[in-house]
């Protein structure tokens, strides 16, 4: 709901731009590259998104990965062992979240707002997908936060939005090399006096390109013959091994 | 320098992926072990999910089974006959264990199972091969050495499909080899290992088949199984890895030789008492895991929303 109606804020500044082509946008922004490749070397990649704003005001921009469903347990203890015992499924998860702001966030924002544009990882919108107790739920999504933390993949800290002078903008997201695959989406906010005064979106792509790819494609397409190539890779390497070392 | 695994889906340095396979098998040459027993864990303590780390392992033991099993041919100590019973056991075995492994998967306790039998097995294995060959060593300081029966009757005699194995000299029941290539065939699904180390005792103690020949055709049967294995979870599972079996594979084989070669100079009781020892600490290891706190016990999963 937060992004329908954010999309739908930004048709209508666009349409505000067409009917008025001599005002300039109170918004402009764009990421260095909208391709993040995973080669065989991806050791993380680093985006610069930069921008300018038509006067004074504060820049919020958010990275969303693809959105699925999570499946989180819990270990307990049974029989002096620990087993899964718990698990709750996890509806709209994004798989990457991380954000930046030119100043702290709650002197920009109130709760409302930050929940109505999905802004910080208390406002991601996750839901349980079948019913359950709001405190299992609260649990569960507690811990799903702290792993995608660890993981790298959630930014519990805002990245600093610098701007250079009043009107240009800048930012780095940093991606780590475990960044998963798929399309992500960019929203840079422009706050004027406690509203969002103007927003824009942009794409970018996580992607696997060369052999990794290739192989991952090949591995869940065309499973069997995947196999089989598997096999017969490793019957060559074990004969070659043998005829190898035995001229030795 | 970093290579990229496609199926793991992580940036691993290639070198620690070469030494691993080294190492392992170092320790394979040098015992005669598959060393699956080491790699699976090895390979789950560096970032590999466990599913894709047991897959993986099923692909190496392919290569480390064939050029085994080459060299033990040209010694000609393979028993075929032998070899296809254990087989047909085998592949009903690994079958059975692809399935269970998937359903397991699904409930998400698939790293615990792995886990038990690792514990299980090993430990059991462990104790036996300890007590054993430190009996052995005490006899050796003792005595001189020690007369064994040539033959013993057991129930194994009594069973019914009786078939002839000229290669290792025995009159038995088809059903015994058959039954242990089934089972053997499960945990080579589940823990990603060829088996060897469950195979070898019980072909020797069990069946009565001349240690000679058992390893060799042990290795015969476990190419066939670790196959099926490797084949069945590509096409279940999803969970082979090209890039990180062939890292293993270049490692383990070059570790293998030197292994081997090392071997050779050391005597059999001692061998098998470290042998022991190492399984004993990686069942120990893996129990303690088991019992202590984890450190976070949440886990999670994610899925990409179908089609």
């Amino acid at each position: 709901m937060g992004r329908c109606s954010l999309s739908l804020l930004a048709l209508l500044l666009a349409l505000g731009t067409l009917r008025g082509e001599a005002r300039a946008e109170p918004l402009v922004a764009d990421l260095s590259n909208h391709l993040i490749a995973i080669t065989a070397g991806f050791t993380g990649a680093d985006l610069l998104l930069f921008g300018a704003t038509d006067g004074p005001g504060d820049v919020i921009a958010l990275v969303r990965g693809p959105t699925g469903y999570s499946v989180v347990r819990r270990k307990d203890r049974l029989f002096g062992i620990w087993i899964n015992n718990l698990s709750l499924d996890l509806d709209d998860v994004p798989n990457f979240y991380a954000l930046a702001a030119s100043r702290p966030l709650d002197q920009l924002l109130t709760g409302d707002m930050a929940e109505h544009y999905g802004i910080g990882l208390d406002h991601l919108g996750i839901r349980a997908a079948a019913d359950s107790p709001p405190a299992r739920v609260r649990e569960m999504l507690d811990a799903l936060t702290r792993i995608k933390i660890r993981e790298g993949l959630f930014r519990p800290e805002a990245g600093k939005i610098t701007f250079l002078g009043q009107r240009l903008f800048r930012v780095d997201f940093h991606f780590p090399s475990n960044v998963p695959t798929g399309s992500y989406l960019v929203e840079i906010l422009l706050v004027r006096d406690g509203q969002i005064a103007s927003a824009q979106t942009t794409p970018l792509i996580v992607s696997k390109i060369g052999v990794g790819a290739d192989i991952f494609q090949f591995a869940h397409r065309h499973a069997a013959a995947y196999g089989v190539a598997a096999i017969l890779i490793a019957l060559l390497a074990g004969w070659m091994a043998h005829f190898a070392f035995r001229r030795v | 320098m970093q290579v990229y695994l496609p199926i793991a889906e992580l940036s691993v340095n290639l070198f620690l992926l070469l030494g691993i396979g080294g190492g392992v098998g170092l320790l394979s040459g040098l015992f005669g072990i598959g060393g699956g027993f080491l790699m699976t864990p090895l390979l789950i303590f560096i970032g590999v999910p466990p599913a894709v780390a047991v897959a993986t392992q099923a692909n190496q033991v392919v290569a480390s089974s064939v050029s085994g099993v080459l060299a033990h041919w040209s010694r000609d100590n393979v028993d075929f006959r032998m070899g296809l019973v254990l087989l047909a056991g085998g592949f009903a075995g690994s079958t059975v264990g692809v399935g269970l492994f998937s359903l397991l998967r699904h409930f998400g306790q698939v790293d615990l199972v792995i886990n038990l039998f690792y514990v299980v097995f090993l430990g059991f294995i462990g104790i036996a091969m300890f007590a054993e060959s430190a009996r052995a060593l005490w006899r050796r300081r003792r005595r001189g050495p020690v007369m064994r029966k040539l033959h013993e009757h057991t129930w194994v005699h009594g069973l019914p499909l009786k078939m002839r194995f000229r290669k290792s000299r025995l009159y038995i029941s088809a059903l015994v080899p058959a039954g242990i290539g089934f089972f053997v065939g499960i945990l080579s699904a589940i823990m990603g290992v060829g088996g060897a180390f469950i195979m070898v005792p019980a072909m020797i103690y069990l069946v009565g088949m001349p240690t000679s020949v058992v390893v060799g055709t042990s290795l015969f049967q476990i190419i066939f199984v670790a196959a099926n294995v490797t084949f069945l979870q590509a096409v279940q599972n999803q969970t082979v890895d090209l890039v990180l079996a062939l890292a293993l594979t270049v490692g383990g084989v070059i570790g293998a030789q030197i292994g081997g070669r090392l071997g050779a100079r050391l005597p059999g009781e001692q061998m098998r008492f470290l042998l022991a020892a190492l399984i004993l600490a990686v069942a120990g290891a893996l129990a303690y895991q088991l019992g202590v706190r984890p450190v976070d016990p949440y886990s999670a999963v994610w899925l990409a929303p179908e089609g």
